[in-house]
């Protein structure tokens, strides 16, 4: 039997988060899903609160910890009641960063890891672009050498944190692809967005993670100095696939997370509502919807710690993590829908919050490398 | 400066608090103890001390082994070692009883000032920083809403109903603090990890010279002669508001009646 991966220090640490999501994020989760913005101080505040850098060497302001801390802050953020908050602040600290403490100089890591541990630079990702999402090789952002510097054009789209980031993780194509390597010729940049020619377009309108900003972007002729190359010239595309494992894996965790809450306010639910003389959780076809909803949410749980005990240990677990995301984006939305069903018409209204995390929940099964990407990744390494 | 914090350890907040007939005193084993929540705001002081003067502060517990976390708990918060009393003579203490325990431990440790919590959330009796001070001599300032150390001297706004008055007395002496004195931080995950490796030193009641006569139920002063679960709330008033505007007079006539205004 496997023993809990957590420990005491986990559960303290557990408990000092759910004590902030609950007193200081929940409470404002109704007005940032009108607003469609989360408010700029909760990443100072998560970094004053050391969130920001749980898994992040103390030379850079970091707490030190191990991947299972991470895995806590995952699990406790669904809890504010709004989705958009996890993938803010994953984007930030998950998917936007590792690529810096990973391949950065140390001049990197002082100038972006260390303000963005503390919450003073918000920080996206941009790889999807209006003319490529799953395809990352077909990318058009392309940035050519100007003496030392580098002089970027093209657009990215569906950037989270887009309108308020202070700067971007971003891939860019900065040659032809070589004949013998297809991959070659993608590189890493970290893209400041005060720069002239770097415009937010668009923001866009999203049917779930509303209080997220999403944003289209352009670049046109942006110069950067030869500095904002993170991590070797060329070599973008495998860095990007190393960077996408975290992004996916923590998404994972999410996904259990929120299926976990929204299984909590179903079990609620259906004890107190009656109907037919009786709470609906006495009805057999209830009791075993909920039983199917909790072995659901439990099987991809292990799944997925499975695969956070690799890449904990250092493991590169490609098929395990493809596997975890396809299982948890497809579970949280199918507990979200049965979530929804059984709160009836009170579900599908506004009124109550599982609506929203079953629009919230929908994303999943797109964004980070849609289900359809993660059977490539693993049909290719089933060797099909 | 050597600040001393005094911490409970106390049966969790949030649920019921059953009492064990044969003992009278609350069931520990039948919930879960957490850090008495006015500490948060007592070692939030400590902290305070430490950032603003370089304390050295020191977390003090009275209560048996199974109470380490909540001492590990305490030092999370950024505390630098720890003192813990555990003695089964100590078992069924009142307050009088308690403070005696607590005096006795400060005598044989280094202070400057002792930063409790005005009241623990189980017994709120609100009499234990008062008798220890009262036991050792030194000048208590309680009910503190505000602290500040100038040179050898605290500085204290002592709440009551009106308001606060200022008052001040040398060190050393025995403060305790009421929870509108500061916003707690939470603890840090570097805090939790460094607390597995602070310093722990536990006595016992002979080693800080404490006669067993006078603790423990045997020593109280107080005697719990029966006790009664809480009344069930009574149902509420509710008022009706049909939009004639009468339902806000009735309201005002209640609060009237009951000279709420
Ligand atoms: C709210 C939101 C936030 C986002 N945040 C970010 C962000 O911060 N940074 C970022 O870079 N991107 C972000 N994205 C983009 C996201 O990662 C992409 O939407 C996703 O990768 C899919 O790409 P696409 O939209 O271009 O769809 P496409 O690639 O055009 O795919 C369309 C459909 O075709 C399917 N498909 C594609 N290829 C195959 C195939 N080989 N076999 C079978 N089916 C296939 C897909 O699964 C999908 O169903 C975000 C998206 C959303 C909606």
């Amino acid at each position: 039997m496997r023993t809990s991966p957590f420990t005491e220090e986990h559960e303290q640490l557990r408990a000092a988060i759910r004590r902030f999501v609950t007193d200081e994020l929940a409470p404002h989760a109704e007005a940032w899903e009108q607003a469609g913005w989360i408010d700029d101080w909760v990443w100072p505040r998560m970094g004053e609160l050391g969130y920001l850098g749980l898994a992040v060497p103390a030379e850079y302001g970091g707490q030190g910890a191990d991947y299972w801390a991470t895995v806590v802050l995952a699990e406790e953020l669904p809890r504010c009641g709004s989705g958009s908050v996890p993938m803010a602040i994953g984007v930030q600290t998950d998917m936007a960063t590792p690529p810096i403490l990973k391949f950065g100089t140390e001049e990197q890591k002082q100038a972006y890891l260390a303000p963005a541990v503390k919450g003073e630079k918000i920080a996206a990702i941009g790889i999807s672009e209006p003319e490529a999402g799953s395809d990352v090789r077909a990318i058009r952002t392309r940035a050519r050498r100007d003496g030392r510097d580098w002089i970027i054009d093209g657009a990215k789209l569906y950037i989270t944190n887009g309108l308020r980031a202070d700067f971007v993780t971003m891939v860019v194509r900065t040659a032809a692809a070589e004949s013998d390597d297809p991959w070659s010729g993608i590189s890493l940049f970290l893209v400041d967005t005060d720069l002239p020619g770097f415009e937010v377009a668009r923001k866009l309108d999203k049917v779930g993670m509303r209080a997220s900003d999403t944003a289209l972007i352009h670049l046109d002729g942006v110069r950067v100095p030869g500095d904002a190359l993170l991590g070797v010239e060329g070599h973008g595309f495998k860095q990007i696939m190393w960077q996408l494992q975290g992004e996916r894996l923590i998404g994972a965790i999410g996904g259990v997370a929120a299926a976990q809450l929204m299984f909590e306010r179903a079990l609620a639910y259906t004890r107190e509502r009656e109907a037919f003389g009786r709470p609906i959780a006495r009805f057999q076809a209830t009791r075993h919807r909920l039983v199917d909803m909790a072995t659901d949410i439990e099987q991809v749980r292990q799944l997925v710690y499975d695969a956070c005990d690799r890449w904990n240990r250092g493991e590169y677990a490609v098929t395990e993590i493809a596997m975890c995301k396809l299982a948890a984006a497809q579970m949280s939305f199918r507990v979200a829908d049965e979530a929804l069903q059984l709160h009836g018409g009170y579900g599908y209204s506004r009124e109550f919050p599982v609506e929203r995390a079953w629009r919230d929940a929908r994303l999943a099964r797109v964004g980070g490398g849609s289900d359809e990407v993660q059977r490539e990744i693993i049909s290719k390494l089933l060797g099909l | 400066m050597k600040v001393i914090v005094p911490v409970k350890r106390v049966p969790d907040t949030a649920g019921d608090k059953p009492i064990d007939p044969n003992d009278r005193t609350v069931d520990r084993d039948s919930v879960e103890s957490v850090l008495c929540p006015v500490n948060e705001f007592s070692i939030e002081e400590g902290v305070r001390l430490k950032e603003k003067h370089g304390a050295e502060v020191t977390v003090l517990l009275v209560g048996p082994d199974s109470a380490q976390p909540i001492v590990r708990k305490a030092l999370s918060y950024g505390l630098d070692a720890a003192v813990q009393v555990s003695d089964e003579g100590i078992a069924g203490s009142d307050a009088l009883g308690t403070a005696r325990v607590i005096a006795k431990a400060l005598e044989s440790m280094e202070w400057d000032l002792v930063v409790f919590g005005n009241q623990s959330a189980d017994a709120r009796t609100c009499l234990v920083p008062a008798a220890v001070a009262e036991l050792l001599g030194v000048p208590s300032l309680t009910f503190a809403r505000y602290l500040e150390v100038d040179g050898d001297k605290a500085i204290a706004h002592r709440e009551h109903e009106e308001g606060w008055d200022v008052v001040e007395a040398p060190l050393p002496a025995v403060v305790s603090v009421v929870e509108a004195i500061n916003d707690p931080r939470y603890p840090s995950f570097k805090g939790i990890m460094a607390a597995k490796s602070k310093p722990l030193t536990v006595k016992s009641l002979a080693d800080i010279g404490v006669d067993p006569a006078s603790v423990g139920a045997g020593g109280a002063a107080a005697t719990m002669y029966a006790f009664e679960p809480r009344p069930p709330k009574a149902a509420g008033t509710v008022v009706e508001d049909d939009g004639s505007g009468a339902a806000a007079e009735q309201l005002a006539d209640w609060m009237t009646e009951k000279k709420f205004v």
